[in-house]
């Protein structure tokens, strides 16, 4: 049994009476240590699927219409609200991508990290404050004993992202979800927190989902690699199998597209067109308008999942046929 | 060497912050301080560093958005960071700016072609809307757009539509040197490589000149000439782009180069 198994999920949102489905059919699973990269572009389910995960998708215009989704084998969507809270935020941890939105402007930093202690394990003022200076030693926080005290405005955004991460794993959580953890920093700021993540998965042994839309900072720290296009899964394997053989034309197309640091292109190979609209009506494969391999069963029959090879998930009617 | 196009000498710009409270200290922030660069004819020179290096400042200064506290910058051998607006004014077409954010840099209520005739009249090189809208229809459609979208307006366009459409209005002014602050920062992976695609076509084409500001590496290695890299207000370090990205001297570009993830493709993959 792993860790997190999601299974199948939908989420659908109501608009003008009619409930359009978001995400469709998504299932992974994520074992202890092991670190799960889903990329995609805007628009494509990534942060709702893990805003699912949380919980946190909230109110009745977007739900969860189908689906699994266990954590240690228990189902979190018939979990009673009660018991949910002790799971979220101590066993299950979340970073979101703008810092100084999700930490409370008129707290100390330290009370904001203390709360979430006092909350889920029974522990004193003091002793939640002296665990609260350790964390931020063991995120990397200059000073802690004075940055404490600190307000978020008076921190940098980088160590404000620290902080979030200190506050996420302040109760030793099993899983962390990262939602595009680094998007909002410098590239060399984002060097330091992605390798901070990595060494303090090594040695908690956290299991780690990590959202971004960025393909680099995936494919350098993930161990495995699930590709979203349009509210679907189209490729799935771990990083050394994806990028061995690419089997969707999809991910092809993504990995053409960026202009790379290290290699001189003329002309990049852009997908052509863009992503449809929800509103959009779409038959078959959502890829196929943009596919330069589509045939008319692209565009009548939304293809299955398959397996291109043992463990490399594929949904195309074609797999593999973009290998070059 | 003949002149080239632009040549910034010195350049400074300095803020004054306001002090803390009643009596607190007045701060000077020099976001740029003591940059010079030239971009010759048909060049593509890219400004890249990290946020709050000063690099979309220089951009600013040079279309007078911001004032210059010291320094030249001169176009065509003319030295206009001194200039009233009323002599800058001609210079407005031949330096023309694309944004970053396709959402706030088009006005909500103009029609795409109010957006884009507006700018042909102000300068003179149309008189009539018949004229205009030829040249808007041929416009759109070099930047690959359906012509017959001029009659709409831009809320009815995605991210990428309207960062072509921010192209069109530049462009359709030819100018002789084109200032891209982050112009596809905001646009998915996608979308960005057709808009490069676009920018870096139209700017072969043209011939035009560009000064292209990106905290993007890979997106600077595609389309400039030459790099500057710049840090705290300072140029660290400028060369041909070969040279930069191959055999970067300064410790900072190096430290930038070595923090971007990389993807490793193929079968050498362990």
């Amino acid at each position: 049994m792993a860790l997190l198994e999601v299974e199948n999920l939908e989420i659908a949102v109501s608009s003008k009476g009619k409930l359009l489905p978001i995400v469709q059919g998504v299932s992974f699973d994520v074992d202890d240590n092991e670190t799960l990269g889903i990329v995609g572009e805007s628009g494509c389910g990534k942060s709702l699927t893990s805003l699912a995960i949380m919980g946190l998708l909230g109110g009745t215009t977007v739900r969860i219409t189908n689906g699994n989704i266990r954590f240690e084998g228990v189902d979190l969507l018939t979990l009673p609200e009660k018991d949910r809270r002790t799971i979220m935020g101590n066993r299950m941890a979340m970073i979101f991508q703008e810092p100084m939105t999700s930490l409370n402007p008129v707290y100390r930093i330290g009370d904001q990290i203390i709360e979430n202690l006092r909350q889920h394990e029974n522990l004193s003022y003091a002793k939640a404050r002296d665990r609260a200076v350790e964390l931020l030693t063991l995120v990397r926080i200059p000073n802690p004993g004075e940055r404490v005290d600190s307000f978020p405005h008076q921190l940098s955004g980088g160590q404000r992202q620290r902080v979030m991460i200190a506050m996420a794993l302040s109760c030793d959580p099993k899983l962390l979800i990262a939602d595009e953890p680094t998007t909002a920093l410098d590239v060399t700021v984002q060097k330091e927190v992605l390798d901070l993540m990595a060494d303090l998965q090594k040695r908690m042994g956290t299991a780690i989902v990590l959202i971004s839309h960025d393909l680099g900072v995936i494919a350098e720290t993930c161990d495995k690699i699930a590709v979203m296009y349009r509210g679907r899964v189209a490729e799935a394997a771990s990083t050394a199998d994806l990028f061995t053989e690419l089997a969707h034309p999809y991910t092809r197309g993504l990995l053409n597209s960026i202009p790379f640091v290290d290699r001189d292109i003329e002309w990049l190979e852009a997908i052509p067109g863009r992503v449809p609209t929800l509103e959009e009506e779409l038959t078959g494969c959502a890829f196929h308008p943009r596919c330069a391999l589509a045939t008319d069963l692209c565009s009548l029959i939304v293809p299955d999942t398959s397996q291109f090879k043992p463990g490399h998930a594929v949904q195309c009617h074609f797999p593999g046929k973009v290998t070059s | 060497m003949s002149e080239p196009l632009l040549r910034i000498a010195n350049l400074k710009t300095h803020f004054q912050t306001k002090g803390v409270g009643l009596f607190g200290k007045k701060k000077v922030i020099k976001a740029v301080d003591g940059v010079s660069f030239h971009i010759a004819p048909r060049e593509v020179l890219s400004l890249v560093g990290e946020s709050g290096c000063g690099k979309s400042t220089v951009g600013r200064t040079l279309t007078h958005l911001e004032k210059a506290t010291s320094g030249e910058a001169r176009f065509e051998g003319r030295n206009f960071l001194s200039m009233t607006p009323a002599e800058f004014r001609p210079l407005r077409r031949e330096i023309q700016m694309i944004f970053q954010d396709p959402f706030a840099s088009l006005n909500p209520r103009l029609k795409i072609e109010q957006t884009l005739g507006e700018p042909l009249f102000i300068h003179g090189l149309c008189k009539t809307w018949d004229e205009a809208r030829t040249k808007i229809a041929a416009m759109l459609e070099t930047v690959g757009m359906d012509p017959k979208v001029m009659a709409r307006h831009p809320h009815e366009f995605s991210g990428g539509q309207r960062q072509r459409i921010g192209i069109a209005r530049v462009m359709i002014l030819k100018p002789k040197l084109v200032i891209a602050d982050e112009a596809v920062s905001a646009l998915d992976v996608s979308i960005q490589a057709q808009v490069l695609n676009l920018i870096k076509k139209l700017q072969r084409d043209s011939g035009v000149s560009m000064l292209f500001i990106s905290h993007d590496l890979g997106v600077v290695r595609h389309i400039s000439d030459r790099v500057a890299v710049m840090f705290e207000g300072k140029i660290v370090e400028i060369g041909e782009k070969r040279q930069i990205f191959e055999a970067p001297e300064h410790d900072y570009t190096r430290k930038l180069l070595g923090s971007i993830p990389r993807v490793k493709i193929g079968k050498e993959v362990t």
